[in-house]
């Protein structure tokens, strides 16, 4: 995790804030550092993981994990961690009986309907099963990324309709028969293409926005590139109640060096200063 | 609740006497803090009251518009709140949060009252426990739509965007249109009872024809925008046979979602420079002079610019033919000088 990043949510791992959805949304940059952030954080705050990475493979988050102090084959092999690589078992789906359900099961239909099979696995995965289980904090459900669904052929209303059952599963408390207080946390990353003929990936996104208690929204600079700069990062409270925070929106601009991010305020990079 | 509903006529004449202290001030119920203002403690609750009672004015649809930045639950909750101060019964469809986080920050005396339709838990049955409600999300707002008793009903439909994405337009128009119209049944001699329908919508996620498909069914909009930290709404009322009259209301909501007003324009919150440092005359202290005299302004404001478009200009441009040439070439040949334009580089082998 990245300590100044913690430090401007105003998180730490022994607090981390329960039943929130935060949403990360990257604009002409990549934003993939704010999810080897959480995935960080939420390994060294013990709580149970469920990552579904579809776009990059496990050795990949392994080696930036490591840089940042994680190890995610050591959390996979103790049950921390359960990870779904997207890229090697989108293979097995076509390897597989036809009555067999697979989470990525879209993939096999033509007019891909519901991510039912894909919120089955995240809530197997991240129900307690008793004893065990007491070891880890909160579960915390980790996507990279939504916006691949979109590519994949999954409608925005699927897609929204799939993060609802998550919030539904991992964010509140469920009553009734199972007595499991989940109140677990979900981090999704979602790409603004900017196009605003792509009215799927507009829904999208507004969609979970308006789902969501905290947006994390890492821009490229208008400007171009630049070395000592690399982007712009905008916090957006939404907490339904008045906030009790200083701002609802804060802008910072960051530098991504090899093992850390340092952020700053607007114009006072210190390669200015 | 045991307190007396106050008539919104009475509430008016009490805004309109002015800050005076003599006016009682309203009954506060138990839990709701005092609005200290510099007008009076009646008359800013009497105001804010004004206008939560002017949005649940008569019964319809009253369309909450609201966006990622400026969010329009609280002001949802606070028209719930609102009603069930009125004593109606308060029916909620909830879609989009859980039970719990729309219970929150209600006092137990509204919680008590409030009926709600969770649609939250497992509005598409992927469960298959059966635990969720039968038909659908169409299926529970036909069911709103039989009527349940006397009284004045105010539906939340939390919200519209939801029902919007997961049922066509048409289909959902026609329900709402069903809802908000409830006339007394034929065989029933009592009188028509007012159906009021909040609904939320969230304008990015939809085009302009289900928004405005939407707003042509209501009869009260409220748009939700604001600057800096101060919420603003833009209300537009639309009676039958009136023109549509609109105004601005700058609010803020508490926590326990009642209003607190601040009047038609823009607050006095706006970050003011420090007036302890004094703007900097950056002209001051330089080893030159940049200050113009008055003579000096004087030529400089009285002077043309070479490429503006005066009429002189257009009148020199357009009698040119007439007068003389104001410019002459003078030129001198020199011996070498070709003067046939035909062959100026001089090889052409004719």
């Amino acid at each position: 995790m990245f300590p100044e990043l913690s430090d401007l949510l105003n998180a730490s791992p022994d607090r981390a804030e329960p039943g929130k959805l935060t949403l990360l949304c990257d604009a002409e940059t990549d934003g993939s550092f704010l999810v080897h952030h959480f995935l960080s954080f939420y390994l060294k705050a013990h709580c149970k993981v469920c990552f579904v990475a579809l776009v990059q493979s496990f050795s990949h988050y392994n080696i930036v994990g490591q840089k940042l102090g994680v190890s995610l084959t050591t959390a996979r092999e103790r049950g921390q961690l359960v990870f779904l690589e997207g890229l090697r078992s989108a293979v097995d789906v076509f390897f597989r009986a036809e009555g067999e359900a697979h989470p990525l099961q879209f993939l096999r239909e033509a007019k891909a309907a519901s991510l039912q099979p894909l919120y089955e696995f995240v809530r197997e995965a991240l129900e307690p099963v008793d004893q065990r289980e007491a070891a880890w904090k909160r579960p915390v459900l980790l996507v990279d990324d939504l916006s691949v669904l979109l590519s994949l052929g999954v409608g925005a209303v699927a897609v929204l309709d799939f993060v609802h059952y998550c919030r539904a599963c991992v964010c509140c408390r469920l009553r009734g028969f199972r007595l499991c207080l989940l109140q677990g946390n979900i981090v999704a990353l979602v790409h603004d293409s900017g196009d605003a003929e792509d009215e799927e990936s507009g829904v999208l996104l507004n969609g979970l926005s308006h789902q969501s208690h905290l947006v994390l929204r890492a821009e490229g600079l208008a400007t171009g590139f630049c070395r000592d700069v690399h982007g712009q990062l905008r916090v957006l409270w939404r907490t339904p109640s008045p906030p009790a925070q200083r701002g609802r929106s804060l802008t910072f601009q960051y530098k991504i060096q090899d093992k850390s991010v340092s952020f700053f305020a607007k114009g006072l990079s210190p390669a200015v200063l | 609740m045991g307190h007396s509903v106050t008539p919104p006529s009475r509430l008016g004449r009490l805004s309109e006497g002015g800050g005076t202290m003599d006016a009682p001030p309203l009954p506060l119920e138990a839990g709701q803090p005092a609005v200290t203002s510099s007008e009076g403690v009646g008359e800013a609750t009497g105001r804010s009251r004004e206008m939560l009672e002017s949005l649940l004015g008569p019964g319809g649809l009253v369309l909450l518009r609201d966006s990622v930045e400026w969010e329009g639950r609280s002001l949802l909750k606070a028209l719930v709140r609102q009603a069930v101060l009125r004593g109606e019964r308060v029916h909620v469809l909830g879609c989009e949060v859980s039970e719990e986080e729309f219970r929150e920050g209600f006092d137990p005396g509204t919680n008590n009252r409030l009926v709600y339709h969770d649609l939250f838990r497992d509005p598409l049955n992927w469960s298959n426990t059966g635990e969720a409600l039968p038909g659908g999300p169409l299926g529970v707002l036909r069911a709103m739509c039989r009527r349940t008793g006397p009284g004045p009903v105010t539906i939340a439909l939390d919200s519209l965007s939801w029902l919007l994405l997961h049922l066509p337009c048409t289909t959902l128009c026609q329900t709402l249109h069903a809802l908000s119209r409830q006339d007394s049944r034929p065989d029933d001699s009592s009188p028509v009872e007012h159906v009021r329908v909040l609904g939320l919508l969230h304008e990015e996620l939809h085009g302009p024809g289900p928004v405005e498909a939407l707003s042509t069914l209501a009869q009260i909009e409220v748009t939700l925008s604001g600057t800096g930290d101060q919420a603003s709404a833009h209300i537009l009322y639309r009676r039958p046979q009136h023109r549509p009259t609109h105004k601005i209301q700058w609010f803020t909501i508490l926590p326990d979602f009642s209003l607190d007003l601040q009047g038609g324009s823009p607050p006095k919150s706006q970050p003011h420079p420090d007036p302890r440092t004094h703007p900097v005359d950056p002209a001051t202290h330089l080893t030159f002079n940049l200050h113009l005299s008055k003579k000096e302004k004087e030529a400089k404001d009285s002077l043309t610019l070479p490429f503006q478009f005066s009429s002189e200009k257009q009148q020199a441009l357009l009698c040119r033919g007439l007068g003389q040439a104001t410019s002459h070439i003078f030129y001198e040949p020199d011996a070498y000088d070709d003067l046939d334009q035909e062959d100026p580089d001089d090889d052409l082998d004719i």
